[in-house]
């Protein structure tokens, strides 16, 4: 018998009692595991607002970034990549403030063990200069990369600042999804949601139901975003939408209040609402289960 | 092949007026309600805008800076907001409550709190 890393993963917490599953992940490798383990986990990260500044919702504003980075770094095995969606940097009207956000950004990242890093523009990044600076510090806001069997598809929606992908974009999108049979694996990053979480707070894509439309005749389909601050989990049909914590400040769940206010900084439970998650690709690239982790003082 | 007599043109023709007549008065009585809103980074004015369900309304929109948006997602209409142009977005609020309106165009640090809200009794 064979067991996949979940499966491992899973016995460990049963027979470990109330095992931190962060202290569990990839363990299944660093248990000599391999020889029958050919799925791979990757690292989301996301709103990372480098440069916000506003003590009542995170007086640490300058070190939880880092302490999310040593966490990743201390997985017992590494992920095979570590993917970052949008608002990397808090935005600023100053274009030289800009990139000296992004310059202190890449370097904070660049202490991660895992070199292999994708990156993609927020609205805070690339909104008021339509991705420029992001480009110069990352290359294409738009793109794809394919690992072990499953096809990697990154998405820009906030260079435009009215939160649009675009004809232009949806073009490229429709080509690249055209290259592949209907039941590829598929993964689409993103920033905003493609569909309308709650567009009276601006959790929406103006033109994501092409997107979706574009992506619904494939039949193993996931999306990961950003932008709301919060786990969140959403189906359009058969396509699952995750939504991950930020790691500056949390934000309400959607519509559950009237204004969409950052959430208090908790001094009884620091970091409460921020971390990061661990991605499980399983039976080649179909399903994805999730572990969410947290930031530790 | 029927003709029209003199008589029964003039009657027709009347009629017509009559007819053309109730609809202007009709259009008269369905004049929009013209509400001017003013964008500012972050803010519109006013941010409160009341309006009663059923009556036409038009929102004549102005922006004091950059490139704005108005979206009323519960209603499903929106406008640009263009420097130095009167952008016009008409409506009917169909439904009474209380609803958001908000930029939806990034305009800034600040953008994520310009909102307003609309009152339909």
């Amino acid at each position: 018998m064979s067991l996949d890393r979940r499966q491992f993963l899973q016995l460990a917490a049963l027979g470990g009692g109330a095992v931190f599953a962060s202290s569990l992940a990839g363990a299944a490798r660093a248990a000599g595991m391999s020889a029958d383990y050919d799925d791979f986990y990757f690292v989301q990260l996301s709103d990372t607002h480098w440069g916000f500044n506003g003590p009542a919702v995170n007086p640490d504003a300058q070190g939880t970034l880092p302490k999310a980075i040593e966490a990743v770094n201390a997985l017992p095995t590494q992920p095979d990549f570590i993917v970052f969606t949008g608002d990397l940097t808090h935005t600023t009207d100053n274009p030289v403030e800009r990139r000296k956000r992004l310059t202190d950004f890449k370097q904070v990242v660049s202490k991660l063990k895992v070199q292999d890093v994708r990156f993609m523009p927020g609205e805070h990044d690339a909104a008021l200069d339509h991705g420029k600076a992001f480009s110069e510090f990352f290359g294409p806001t738009h793109y794809t990369f394919a690992h072990k069997g499953v096809n990697f598809i990154v998405v820009d929606n906030v260079s435009d600042p009215a939160a649009r992908i675009g004809d232009e974009q949806l073009g490229w999108f429709g080509g690249e999804l055209a290259k592949l049979p209907k039941d590829a694996p598929i993964v689409v990053f993103t920033h905003r949601p493609l569909f309308d979480l709650a567009p009276q707070w601006d959790w929406a894509t103006r033109d994501g139901a092409r997107a979706v439309e574009l992506l619904m005749p494939y039949s193993n389909v996931t999306v990961f975003y950003g932008h709301i601050h919060q786990e969140n989990h959403r189906n359009t049909g058969h396509i699952a939408h995750h939504s991950a914590k930020s790691l500056m400040f949390p934000l309400p769940a959607p519509m559950s209040q009237p204004k969409r206010e950052p959430l208090p900084w908790d001094p009884q439970n620091p970091y409460r609402g921020l971390g990061f998650r661990e991605v499980e690709a399983e039976d080649r690239g179909k399903t994805f289960p999730i572990t969410e982790l947290g930031v530790k003082a | 092949m029927m003709r029209a007599t003199r008589r029964s043109f003039l009657l027709t023709t009347a009629a017509a007026g009559i007819a053309a007549g109730t609809g202007a008065l009709g259009l008269a009585a369905a004049q929009p309600h013209v509400i001017r809103i003013v964008a500012k980074r972050f803010v519109f004015t006013p941010q409160q805008v009341k309006l009663k369900r059923g009556e036409p309304v038009v929102f004549e929109l102005t922006t004091q800076d950059v490139f704005m948006g108005m979206n009323i997602p519960d209603f499903g209409v929106r406008s640009d907001i263009v420097p130095g142009k009167t952008m016009k977005l008409a409506f009917t609020p169909d439904k009474a409550g209380t609803f958001t309106f908000l930029c939806d165009v990034f305009c800034g640090d600040g953008h994520e709190s310009m909102s307003g809200t609309l009152v339909v009794a």
